[in-house]
């Protein structure tokens, strides 16, 4: 007997066995469906589904089961999934069934493999034959289970193989799905598809209504992107809505009598797109939106589903009076409206209405203060949004009122709900306040009231704010705020959000600069008062930040903590500093419109005639008329604009007058200007550098050159070119790599062996792990080497220049690129014999491996003469890495929230009594690593990027390799340590 | 777009899941315990929309959800969909379901018990896929997603029955033989070597 034929017939009882079919199939996962209902414990569970899984590991493993059997078990696969245990060992599996079975088998295993697998799987490449072939079957089932898959879950790279066939299938009758797979890879790689843009408009034009509705996906998606490109359609797409609307469709397609709403709703929403400020193309819809409105008049949800975009495609095209009120009647139905969900669609319609007609929200104060108290989340929150975009000058106080109550009732709501909220406070607080109190009032409240959830631009904002200007009443401005400051401080300062300590350490450090004199022993005492009760309550690394803002601006004196007091005393002592300040504008009488105190009574003038007051109670008629205060039609409103999520936009003060600020002489006025430009740029730093981030080093530049009198021309001789070129070079910040000059070196150094230049580095940066001093280059008169210092929130780069000659060089300007930036650096001269520091603080944004700066030197020996001398060298990614102190739980929460992973094995030192431990040992003395924990043959690591982005690292024992797992929030950072950990032990 | 659709009851047991956004597995079930946190706090007569919670896009993506006896059925969508044409696709998915396992006359969802979903989970998820094909809405039209369900049960049934036996006895003997079936595959070894891996 053959062999074939005894295989044959030992499987014989198998698949008769299996002839109970469905039943049987069920029956499996039944009974597991029901023993896990009846346990009462996850432990219980757990074990319970553990003995399944290797129940099921066994089966699929034996050569008996057969494929209804293998069926079977996928589904029960999949529940384990669906219950968050791991059944990866059924993957494969999922892909044979699809692969070698029938229909049924197919059928389950692509649904299988769709659940299981995501598009980066490296098991889905065995998948695309399959597909492949199943797209060229003869069966449509075949075909049709193929195409939903590739719909589904596939491969970028395989985009290229399936295209041709998905094209052919754009003919067939299951083109619907064609469509959407194609729409898919639209989305996924849109480069790839561009040639079949004419096929994607037959499919409009398609007989079959399914297989048009399935390419106005396909048409929303290309509208949003580009408008202008399918402004031809624009009678196409109403032809079909009119159709739709009339009732020309099958009987089939209607829902509730409504004849197809949801593609209703997807032609609305493109017309609304093409319409938008298109004034001959609107022309075109205003009919059929007519037309849609009316027929829409039912009681049915999905009717007001489409009611609703029709109101909101009325109000985004070019307007039609004759639409607009009727949509606006229609608003009202929905904001009055006793069902909860249109009444919340009301809100949003309104909301979004607002922009354009104000006064529809005066005709509905009273349901939207109804709805500020409504006990539901959704509701407050869309009228806050609504709140948001009708503040003005006079009705501030009391929206932002509101919004903290809600912020302080959801305190302990996990949800972003609040976010936006606590985004709008600031953003309407700075914008419309009406006084200097109530401004750092609101500001305080809104940092202390969960301050680290705030977005960055916030705190960077409200500082740019503080720091800018140059009047009295600024200076009054900042001298409340270090004021209130002490206030809260004298209180319980433990629960303060760091955000808030931050931006009070960073207030109390440098208002100085912009203090006039009068003002100047007032802000001396409270800020030193502050400065006193930072440094008793603040975590170590917030002193050090202040420190070393004091550090930066006065270098000398400077080795150890203790100096901090004194030089917060010299701080606010000097009066150097403050040379700006005879020339300081005076007070400018133009009050600006926005920071305009309201007067009630003037609010009272202002106010709309209201509609009658009903008999709702005096409160809430008093709250209308403070809220809806300025709505008339008159009245603009600086905060809305045409986008739904307005980009935050600041007060801007008015700038001292040109005239009132050049007063005596020319040089004050050269001088008052370049102050100005100088604390731009101040500023600007700010904002790029992200100073609140974890790196103190990117704000070191901002404050160490105060605004000095300067001309702005070349290279001139006088010293204070340096300042302004400092001012300079601290604007070109944001690349992909951030240079920040924090200051310079002058100290000169009598000439010392080059061997011995470490001694050459200033006191305080001695103590820094660094590298050793590379020679860069030299020529007869100079040479020149560099040094890399570790620092814990910048990576310092130092140059030493040496003067080898004996005579005087002159006019020495180094100039440091790195990538497009440029640092600039001027020095006088040189003396004969002495070596000149330069350093510069270097951050990496974006993790590259390496990284390479060049640069020059240009001196002059003699007058007229100028030689220059170029260098360069490269920094390693592994420079920008530091360790990340954590502790194994905040590893583990932070391992779950990060997204981008790369796998890769490693080479184990194996040459030693525990491998892992010493090859992490290797790794952490080669890359400045943190080991947080060695359990068994796994160990977990952690580091991070200077900027701030953390890598986790866990590492595994796999044999005699180390299988290590590296995660970050940023998707380059795994690849480039992953390099440098290959690199570290292979030198190893 | 549709980012998932989660179906669990009132305790918080996932009953199907359906991702159309990848999420690492340990976050799927982190995604499915907030959602179920946030949604199962509210009452019956608040309205049926939400912001996503923090773990899925938050306040970019919305959560849509009806609930039924002990079911809660969620979609989590972005702001390209229309939230009351979701809240009816919902009712038109249960009105689907109702059709397909309730064998009496009286087809409705409301007798659809959450077993019934558990137990048919494959068919779950392909009266789904009819509806929903990746993250996009495919078809509203309930005769024809009933239509093809059923297409679906015939042959299913047609296999099970007794004129199915012989013809699969034959064709295992075919599939013995079948040449292009992969033998170097070995069944109880799941790290396979994919041969051109993309290296990131």
């Amino acid at each position: 007997m053959s062999d074939v034929v005894e295989k044959t017939l030992s499987a014989l009882p198998g698949l008769f066995d299996s002839q109970t079919g469905a039943a049987r199939i069920t029956s499996r996962l039944r009974q597991l469906v029901k023993s896990i209902t009846e346990l009462t414990s996850k432990h219980e569970e757990e074990s319970l589904i553990k003995q399944e899984l290797s129940s099921m590991k066994e089966q699929v493993s034996s050569p008996n089961t057969s494929m209804k059997q293998m069926r079977e078990i996928m589904v029960r696969a999949m529940y384990c999934e669906m219950l968050g245990y791991d059944a990866s060992f059924t993957y494969i599996h999922a892909i044979k069934l699809a692969q070698q079975g029938g229909v049924l088998e197919k059928r389950v295993g692509y649904l299988a493999v769709s659940l299981f697998l995501n598009e980066g799987h490296e098991l889905l490449l065995l998948l695309v034959n399959t597909v492949l072939k199943d797209l060229q079957s003869t069966n449509v089932i075949e075909a049709y289970m193929a195409l939903t898959v590739v719909a589904q879950v596939f491969p970028k790279d395989m985009i290229p193989a399936v295209l041709p066939l998905l094209e052919d299938k754009l003919s067939e009758i299951i083109r619907r799905k064609a469509v959407l797979a194609l729409y898919k890879f639209y989305l996924i790689a849109p480069n790839q598809v561009q040639h079949i843009h004419a096929k994607f408009r037959k499919a409009l034009c398609d007989r079959d209504p399914g297989v048009m509705t399935s390419s106005l996906h396909i048409y929303l998606q290309l509208i949003t992107e580009s408008p202008d490109d399918y402004k031809d359609l624009t009678g196409s797409f109403v032809t079909i809505l009119k159709q739709v609307v009339d009732g020309k469709l099958p009987v089939d397609f209607n829902y509730h009598n409504v004849p197809a709403p949801w593609l209703q709703i997807q032609l609305l929403r493109i017309l609304s797109l093409l319409g938008k400020e298109d004034r001959s193309t609107s022309e075109l819809m205003y009919e059929v939106l007519d037309e849609s409105l009316r027929r829409a008049e039912m009681n049915h949800n999905i009717t007001y589903a489409i009611l609703y975009e029709c109101v909101k495609a009325i109000y985004t095209i070019h307007p039609k009076a004759e639409l607009l009120e009727k949509a606006a009647r229609c608003i009202g139905n929905f904001v009055l409206s006793p069902k909860i969900n249109l009444r919340y669609l009301g809100l949003k319609a309104l909301t979004y209405v607002v922009q354009h007609d104000a006064k529809l929200a005066l005709q509905h104060q009273m349901t939207i203060i109804e709805c500020l108290d409504h006990t539901d989340f959704t509701i407050k929150r869309e009228t806050l949004e609504l709140l948001f975009r009708i503040t003005n000058a006079q009705n501030v106080t009391v929206i932002v009122e509101k919004m903290l109550d809600f912020l302080h009732v959801y305190e302990q709501c996990t949800t972003s709900y609040k976010m936006n909220v606590r985004c709008y406070v600031p953003m309407i607080t700075l914008t419309f306040a009406p006084d200097n109190s109530w401004f750092i009032q609101t500001m305080n409240d809104v940092f202390s009231t969960g301050g680290d959830l705030l977005q960055q631009d916030v705190p960077n904002n409200f500082l740019r704010l503080l720091a800018e200007g140059k009047r009295e009443e600024d200076d009054q401005l900042r001298l409340y705020a270090v004021n209130s400051y002490l206030t809260v401080l004298n209180g319980d300062a433990s629960h303060l959000p760091q955000r808030f300590l931050q931006v009070m350490s960073w207030v109390c450090t440098t208002t100085h600069t912009h203090t006039h004199t009068h003002t100047h022993t007032q802000n001396k005492n409270s800020a030193m008062r502050l400065i006193q009760i930072l440094v008793r309550d603040l975590k170590k690394s917030y002193l050090l930040n202040i420190s070393v803002r004091l550090y930066s601006n006065f270098k000398y004196h400077f080795s150890s903590s203790t100096l901090i007091l004194e030089g917060v005393k010299r701080v606010w002592g000097r009066d150097g500093y403050l040379r700006q300040n005879e020339t300081t504008a005076p007070p400018v009488d133009e009050p600006s419109a926005a920071v305009q105190p309201s007067g009630q009574q003037e609010a009272a003038e202002r106010l709309e005639p209201q509609p009658e007051p009903s008999t709702q109670n005096q409160d809430k008629l008093q709250l209308a008329s403070s809220l809806f205060v300025g709505l008339g039609a008159g009245s603009s409103m600086s905060l809305l604009g045409k986008s739904e999520a307005p980009p935050p936009r600041f007060r801007k003060k008015p700038r001292p007058h040109e005239s009132s600020s050049s007063s005596s002489s020319g040089t004050s006025e050269r001088s008052s200007d370049s102050s100005s430009r100088s604390s731009h740029s101040t500023t600007d730093s700010f904002l790029y550098g992200s100073l609140l981030e974890e790196e103190p080093a990117t704000s070191i530049s901002a404050f160490s050159h105060t605004p000095k009198s300067s001309t702005a021309n070349g290279l001139a001789q006088n010293k204070d070119t340096k300042e302004d070129r400092r001012a300079n070079t601290s604007q070109i910040l944001g690349g992909d790599m951030v240079i920040v000059r924090p200051n310079t070196f002058q100290d000169k150094h009598p000439s010392l062996v080059s061997s011995d230049l470490t001694a050459l580095l200033p006191a305080d940066l001695k103590d820094l792990p660094h590298s050793d001093v590379i020679s860069l280059t030299s020529d007869p008169s100079l040479s020149l080497s560099s040094c890399r210092l570790f620092r814990d929130e910048a990576l310092l780069l130092v140059i030493l220049i040496s003067n080898c000659t004996e005579t005087v060089i002159k006019d020495v300007a180094v100039q440091l690129t790195c990538e497009e930036l440029e640092v600039w650096n001027v020095m006088n001269c040189l003396e004969g014999n002495s070596t000149s520091v330069c350093h510069y603080a270097l951050l990496m944004d974006e993790p590259h491996t390496n990284v390479s700066f060049t640069g020059t030197v240009s001196y002059q020996t003699q007058p007229g003469h100028t030689n220059t001398l170029s260098f360069s060298g490269t920094l390693s990614a592994a420079d920008f890495i530091r360790p990340l102190v954590v502790s194994t739980e905040e590893y583990g929460k932070l391992w779950l929230s990060l997204s981008h992973d790369v796998k890769q094995n490693l080479k184990l030192l194996t040459d030693a009594s525990d491998p892992l431990r010493t090859t992490l040992n290797a790794l952490k003395d080669a890359l400045q690593l943190h080991v947080v924990d060695i359990i068994g043959s796994e160990g977990i690591v952690a580091c991070r990027l200077l900027s701030g982005a953390p890598c986790l690292l866990h590492c595994r024992v796999n044999g005699a390799a180390l299988a290590m797992w590296l995660r970050s929030p940023h998707p380059a950072l795994p690849d480039c340590i992953l390099y440098h950990c290959q690199r570290a032990l292979a030198q190893h | 777009m549709i980012k998932a659709i989660l179906i669990f009851n009132n305790h918080g047991k996932p009953r199907l899941i359906r991702f159309y956004q990848y999420f690492a597995e340990d976050m799927q079930q982190q995604i499915i315990r907030e959602t179920f946190h946030l949604v199962s706090k509210r009452d019956d007569n608040v309205c049926n929309f939400l912001e996503g919670g923090s773990l899925i896009g938050g306040s970019d993506y919305k959560l849509i959800y009806r609930h039924y006896a002990t079911l809660y059925f969620v979609f989590c969508v972005d702001s390209s969909e229309s939230e009351l044409g979701i809240l009816d696709l919902i009712q038109l998915i249960c009105f689907v379901f109702g059709q397909v396992f309730v064998e009496t006359l009286d087809k409705c969802f409301e007798n659809v018990c959450e077993l019934d979903l558990i137990f048919h989970m494959d068919k779950v998820h392909y009266i789904l896929q009819e509806v929903v094909m990746g993250g996009m809405v495919l078809e509203t039209n309930m005769n024809e997603i009933v239509a093809q369900v059923e297409l679906q049960n015939r042959m299913e049934k047609s296999e099970g029955g007794l004129s199915g036996a012989p013809a699969r006895a034959v064709s295992a003997v075919k599939n013995m033989n079948l040449p292009e079936i992969p033998r170097n595959i070995n069944i109880g070894d799941i790290n396979i070597k994919v041969p051109s891996l993309s290296p990131f």
